[in-house]
């Protein structure tokens, strides 16, 4: 159907916010909905309530193995590695898995076959359901150092099993690679952001990468109200619609740290919420 | 010329805030060096002006000589990264997906790969609001922050620091405990650890805690938000006072913080007299003292 | 509770070779607090007196896992003690508890000549 990325410059703008509550209105609207999280390294799955576990899958990463019986210790390997992990000792071959970036060429190129590739775990994918969508969530284990291919995997998995619903993605924050490889399928993204200095000054690097990878993207300013204008300004003179506004209220901040919907409480929100998915409905063409 | 580098392990603590705000306190003491280059935001509350600018590179993207290259698929036989395409008859390297980690350079039968040096960003001297000057740097397209780019700001600020003969060096370190933070830690003489009363709070500490003793580093502590969670905050100060590293400062959490920062400003400037400020000054003394 | 652990060294007789992050290739020079990003390293061999210099410089191209290299290095060079700063990070701390190498550190801000005392004389601490 389509895919929908909320991503930011910046950590802390409200981009769970939204892609829940959006995924809980359109759900009690009657639309099919998967809800993908996507910031494998700090999920925040414990926002949501009724949430029945249906799957879940280890994600695996390759590295290499090593096997000592008909390794010459020639060193070859560690030559091969451009990322220091592979360090080779006068008595063995120590694989450093975290800066692994299985590119296999230390493993291809062994002339004895002593670094085959095996898997090596990652993280987890975690399907559940509750009455409003479906929602996959990606965890990284503590210790791995790389997002990348557990975002792969997730985007996957909710590309795989839920190909006719409105797929929307909870992105990592940043500009880098986990957020590269959240955005680069979609079909459009959704920068949040707020009108501050730090919010313009993040949303312009999120705005150049979009560009670099050329994706659609709109921007939706949250916390309307606080600082100044200065975001505004520089979409109207960058041509970058502003999709939607949601007002600056203490109440939002003290019903998310309950955990509670905010459009079942707040009038305005509802209102920005809609004006939304008016704007997504104009530019996708699917019924939202 | 004395190294405080602030850390806090986990992000989002205020840890940016509060190195923003004891770099105000220093004024033209001390070179200020920013080492959260993923998230740098203290060039905006510290108002930096981008004065001189140097390239930084990082990491070498493959380069495919089409007049030596012919064409025998070898390279995008081995490539893991779908970096090579054929593209009117020829063999390319996307450069963005291109992982730089230099396997087709090594089975090309014609040599004909060449693997570059990238720019990965650019390091920037700028002068500050307090008179002094602050190293910071701003990552390129994908480009990572790294142990390498860490001591290159590091390196470059500390010789600003001799050269300018100042008192301190105050570094904004990286998040994390991985290379950029063990970069932004090596050199340290004292360690400000900022924590937030949380769960996660509490656990990064912990991680981070355990590289500062491996490193023998002297360390203090500054809890910030201590008023969200008083049981966590509890468990948070145990754990300190086992470990015998000082509190320095408990901070409640504030909107005034927000406000500040949403006018780009430092707390310290914001509301001088508020009581965030106070504790704050008493903190940057405490930390002189500890030296 | 962090515990200071001392050594004081009563093996007369068996000469060791230490390698130092330094900052420079002589006595007078000073000892780099850093480990994988020192700006070189020098050997010295208690039994020959000799002090040789070994670059860093290749290694310090990488982005990540520099001190893996370091401790590679200081296998490679037989040492049987490392003299330095603050310390190897926890991977290439384990490469070189592995191999027998102490790491002892403390001895960021002094010559190498003043680091070789302290360690003599049992002054640096040991790295955990």
């Amino acid at each position: 159907m389509i895919d929908i990325v909320i991503a930011s410059g910046k950590g802390g703008t409200g981009k769970t916010t939204l892609s829940v509550n959006l995924s809980h209105y359109l759900g009690e609207n009657g639309k099919k909905i998967a809800l993908g999280d996507l910031d494998v390294e700090e999920p925040n799955s414990s926002l949501f309530v009724d949430l029945e576990l249906l799957e879940e899958k280890i994600s695996y990463k390759m590295v290499p193995r090593w096997i000592s019986e008909n390794c010459t210790l020639c060193g070859e390997c560690a030559t091969n590695c451009n990322f220091n992990a592979i360090v080779a000792l006068p008595s063995e071959i120590l694989v450093c898995k975290e800066l692994c970036h299985s590119c296999y060429a230390c493993s291809e190129l062994c002339p004895t076959d002593s670094l085959p590739m095996a898997e090596e775990k990652i993280g987890t994918i975690k399907y559940y359901k509750n009455s409003n969508f479906d929602f996959v969530e990606g965890r990284l284990d503590i210790g791995q150092e790389m997002a990348v291919p557990l975002i792969s995997q997730t985007i996957g998995f909710v590309k795989e099993n839920f190909k006719n619903s409105i797929r929307i993605y909870d992105a990592p924050p940043g500009t880098s690679c986990p957020v590269i490889e959240a955005t680069k399928e979609s079909d459009f993204v959704l920068l949040v952001t707020e009108p501050t200095p730090f919010g313009l000054n993040d949303l312009i690097l999120a705005v150049e990468t979009m560009r670099v990878i050329k994706k659609r993207f709109a921007v939706v300013i949250n916390r309307y109200g606080i600082g100044d204008n200065r975001v505004e300004e520089y979409c109207k003179n960058e041509g970058i619609d502003i999709a939607a506004k949601f007002l600056n209220d203490k109440e939002v901040a003290k019903l998310y740290a309950k955990g509670k919907l905010l459009y079942k409480y707040i009038d305005h929100f509802k209102i920005s919420l809609s004006e939304l998915l008016k704007y997504l409905r104009n530019e996708t063409g699917v019924e939202l | 010329m004395k190294e405080i580098v602030v850390i806090s392990g986990k992000g989002g603590t205020g840890k940016t805030s509060i190195s923003s705000a004891l770099a105000y306190l220093a004024k033209e003491d001390a070179i200020v060096a920013d080492c959260d280059v993923d998230a740098a935001n203290m060039h905006l509350l510290l108002d930096a002006d981008f004065d001189k600018k140097e390239d930084f590179y990082s990491g070498e993207t493959a380069f495919i000589d089409e007049d030596s290259c012919v064409n025998c698929g070898k390279c995008k036989e081995v490539c893991r990264f779908d970096a090579i395409n054929v593209i009117q008859n020829q063999h390319r390297v996307d450069a963005l997906s291109c992982e730089g980690c230099w396997y087709c350079s090594r089975v090309c039968p014609t040599g004909a790969i060449e693997m570059k040096e990238q720019k990965a960003g650019d390091l920037y001297i700028s002068h500050i609001k307090t008179g002094t000057k602050m190293v910071h740097a701003k990552l390129g397209f994908g480009a990572e922050n790294s142990g390498k780019l860490v001591a290159k700001v590091k390196t470059t600020a500390r010789e600003l620091a001799k050269k300018e003969s100042k008192k301190y060096m105050l570094v904004d370190g990286s998040p994390g405990i991985g290379c950029p933070v063990i970069s932004s830690l090596s050199g340290a003489h004292l360690v400000v650890l900022v924590t937030e009363a949380t769960v996660s709070g509490l656990h990064d500490l912990k991680r981070v805690l355990k590289l500062c003793e491996s490193f023998s580093l002297k360390s203090v502590c500054i809890i910030n938000k201590c008023d969200l969670n008083s049981q966590m905050s509890k468990n948070l100060e145990n754990f300190l006072k086992e470990k015998n590293i000082p509190i320095i400062a408990k901070l409640p959490y504030d909107e005034t913080f927000t406000k500040a920062l949403s006018e780009a400003k430092t707390i310290i400037e914001y509301k001088n007299h508020s009581d965030i400020s106070q504790v704050l000054i008493k903190s940057w003394n405490e930390i002189k003292n500890h030296i | 509770m962090r515990l200071k652990i001392t050594y004081k060294f009563e093996l007369k007789g068996v000469e060791m070779k230490i390698l130092f992050t330094a900052k420079g290739k002589s006595w007078e020079d000073l000892v780099d607090p850093r480990f994988g990003r020192a700006e070189m390293f020098v050997v010295y061999d208690e039994d020959k007196d000799e002090l040789t210099a070994i670059s860093n410089d290749e290694a310090k191209q990488k982005a990540h896992g520099v001190g893996l290299q370091s401790a590679k290095k200081a296998l490679e060079a037989g040492v049987d003690a490392i003299i330095t700063g603050n310390g190897a990070g926890e991977k290439a701390l384990e490469i070189l508890e592995k191999s027998n190498i102490k790491v002892y550190v403390g001895a960021g801000e002094v010559t190498l000549e003043n680091a070789y005392k302290a360690f003599k004389e049992g002054r640096l601490q040991l790295q955990f």
